[in-house]
């Protein structure tokens, strides 16, 4: 099993994710350019992961010209065969406008860009990510300036029946209200899955937080889950 | 054919508008305080070569359809002229 991280022009959580997957869950690596279209290496047990940053330097809409890159057609053929993608914060916004996920990221409500350890929780244990880490609420960053789930009532009810939500934001002991909102995300949603189980996005960094050195290995049970079979 | 099309993106009414409110507060903070309901929202301009005026607005559509716009967020309109 490998991962495989799409680089595109403007990703800065690239080499991060590289780290976290390489040297602190000993993962076999591979860092991909986002013109090259050659996935052919990858088997459905492997996952490729976009990483967070600012594509295109968020032109247009954060993730709406990065969902046009050579590597994305690719992308797109691979989750529809059922092999595993995670994207992470820009990468969550990647895949939204790409249609591997439904709703988008809107600008946070409070208006600010927000940079800051936040609790998230798994909300159903149906999904690969979800039965892995359970329901312990997960100390784990978060920074963004457009991070506000947003989906029409018909998709949220679509979400919610299919158990395709992965994560809410909540409080450290784990209790979903307002106050733990950090951008007035609909009904608290932090992460999300597609109906075949394989797709995942999130705004949170799992990758900030998988060290000792960084006092936070939070996130080290979200990205171990990804090496598991679906 | 030389055709200009004119495309005004602007968020849905029934979200929030983060940054139309920051420009509003500003806005007041100004004196303008009998200003109210302020949405930004994007306008792009483009070229299209065609055969009619019809064909230059089918591709803008689609244009908008496929990438300026994302209807999940955002509506739009467009109006074409010629040259």
């Amino acid at each position: 099993m490998k991962f495989g991280i799409i680089v595109f022009p403007g990703s800065n959580c690239d080499r991060d994710m590289m780290h976290a997957l390489r040297d602190d869950l000993k993962q076999e690596v591979v860092m991909l350019w986002h013109k090259d279209r050659d996935l052919s290496m990858f088997t459905k047990d492997d996952c490729i992961v976009l990483p967070g940053g600012f594509s295109y330097g968020d032109y247009l809409r954060c993730g709406a010209l990065a969902r046009f890159s050579p590597m994305m057609e690719q992308v797109i053929e691979f989750a529809n065969n059922g092999g595993k993608v995670l994207g992470v914060c820009n990468g969550f916004q990647i895949l939204c406008e790409a249609g591997l996920l439904p709703g988008v990221l809107l600008q946070n409500d409070h208006q600010k860009f927000t940079c800051k350890n936040v609790y998230i929780k798994g909300e159903s244990t149906e999904n690969l990510i979800g039965g892995h880490v359970g329901n312990k609420a997960l100390r784990i960053p978060v920074a963004h300036g457009e991070g506000r789930y947003h989906a029409d009532a018909e998709t949220l009810k679509k979400l919610q029946d299919n158990k395709q939500i992965v994560f809410r934001y909540c409080d450290e002991h784990g209790e979903v209200h307002i106050n733990s909102n950090p951008n007035g995300a609909i009904n608290n949603i932090a992460g999300i899955c597609n109906e075949g189980r394989n797709v995942f996005g999130m705004m949170p960094h799992p990758e900030r937080a998988t060290s000792d050195v960084l006092n936070n290995i939070d996130g080290r049970a979200i990205l171990e889950a990804l090496t598991h079979m679906n | 054919m030389k055709y200009t099309a004119h495309i005004n993106i602007m968020p849905l009414k029934e979200l929030l508008d983060p940054q139309g409110k920051a420009v509003s507060n500003s806005l007041h903070n100004l004196g303008l305080t009998n200003v109210q309901g302020v949405r930004v929202g994007k306008h792009v301009t483009m070229q299209v070569e065609a055969a009619t005026a019809d064909a230059a607005e089918k591709t803008a559509h689609e244009a908008c359809k496929k990438l300026l716009a994302n209807q999940v967020m955002e509506g739009f309109e467009l109006t074409i002229t010629e040259g």
